[in-house]
């Protein structure tokens, strides 16, 4: 678990081209969204699109982003859950 | 006819250097773009993390932006200027990027941040935004830089009052070749509007 939430960090700093953002400015229960990162609304879709290539999760309902995108840790949870790669 | 409208400041972003008003700003020897943008980004003291986010194009169109009107301007700019920007290759290099990671049906997995720069006059909602401009704006497409339309048409919004400043010029990127050329009209300057004045500054660097 420990290991995916520093991946999930990687990756997001990666492929949402986060300037002057390292892994370890991002706390496992910090916001994404809001006052945190202040990931806005194509952030979250481009998160959706990792989670389907990466980890074999489609989401059917964007809106289920919001709740799954709440912090590093609600996010490694949820793709422990339901990876299929 | 004399032009009753004036230039008062432009700007150049070419070959890893920007100038303003003829005057060197930034250089760096970083042959390619992302580097030398990210540089210029530091030093112009930007200070806007979206910019991280923008495509080549976009960055290109910000950076020439940005280095102009800090000249002009202080603070945080509310002013009725309008934006009009032409270039040669459209949205292409993005449009590439795009195109790629839709190519493979077993690996489709287009990215929604490339996919939103796959329009040209995406570069003028970024501007507009840092600026807080809430005017006029076109984008057009030409085969070469086209002083004639570039003042007739801010020509026309001065006089029809639809802007009391327009921000114009040429900002084109494809494959690492880039090129920008901005530059401000309104009633006041030291440079007539006219076609010639315009060819001239264009082709300074």
């Amino acid at each position: 678990m420990s290991d995916l939430k520093e991946e999930l960090k990687a990756k997001i700093i990666d492929q949402l081209n986060l300037e002057d953002v390292s892994v370890s400015d991002i706390a496992d229960n910090d916001s994404l969204f809001g006052d945190g990162l202040s990931l806005d609304s194509i952030d979250a879709l481009e998160l959706i699109v990792m989670l389907d290539k990466d980890y074999g999760i489609r989401l059917s309902d964007p809106k289920e982003g919001r709740k799954i995108f709440e912090s590093i840790q609600v996010m490694a949870d949820y793709i422990e859950a339901h990876r299929t790669k | 006819m004399e032009s009753k409208y004036y230039i008062s400041a432009y700007c150049h972003i070419k070959n890893g250097a920007i100038s303003v008003n003829g005057i060197p700003d930034f250089k760096d020897d970083t042959e390619a773009f992302a580097p030398f943008a990210k540089k210029a980004y530091y030093a112009l003291k930007i200070e806007h993390p979206k910019f991280f986010k923008m495509d080549n194009l976009g960055k290109l169109a910000f950076i020439a932006a940005e280095a102009l009107l800090k000249t002009e301007y202080t603070q945080e700019i509310e002013e009725n200027i309008a934006l009009v920007f032409s270039n040669r290759s459209a949205s292409l290099d993005t449009d590439r990027k795009h195109q790629a990671s839709i190519g493979n049906m077993e690996a489709f997995y287009p990215s929604p941040a490339v996919f939103v720069y796959t329009l040209p006059n995406i570069c003028l909602g970024e501007i507009s935004i840092r600026h807080s401009l809430r005017s006029e704006n076109s984008f057009f497409i030409f085969d070469r830089f086209n002083a004639e339309h570039l003042m007739l048409y801010s020509n026309s919004l001065l006089q029809e009052k639809k802007a009391e400043k327009v921000l114009c010029g040429w900002v084109d990127f494809d494959a690492e070749d880039y090129e920008a050329f901005l530059y401000l009209v309104g009633m006041e300057g030291n440079i007539e509007n006219s076609i010639q004045e315009i060819n001239r500054l264009y082709n300074i660097l």
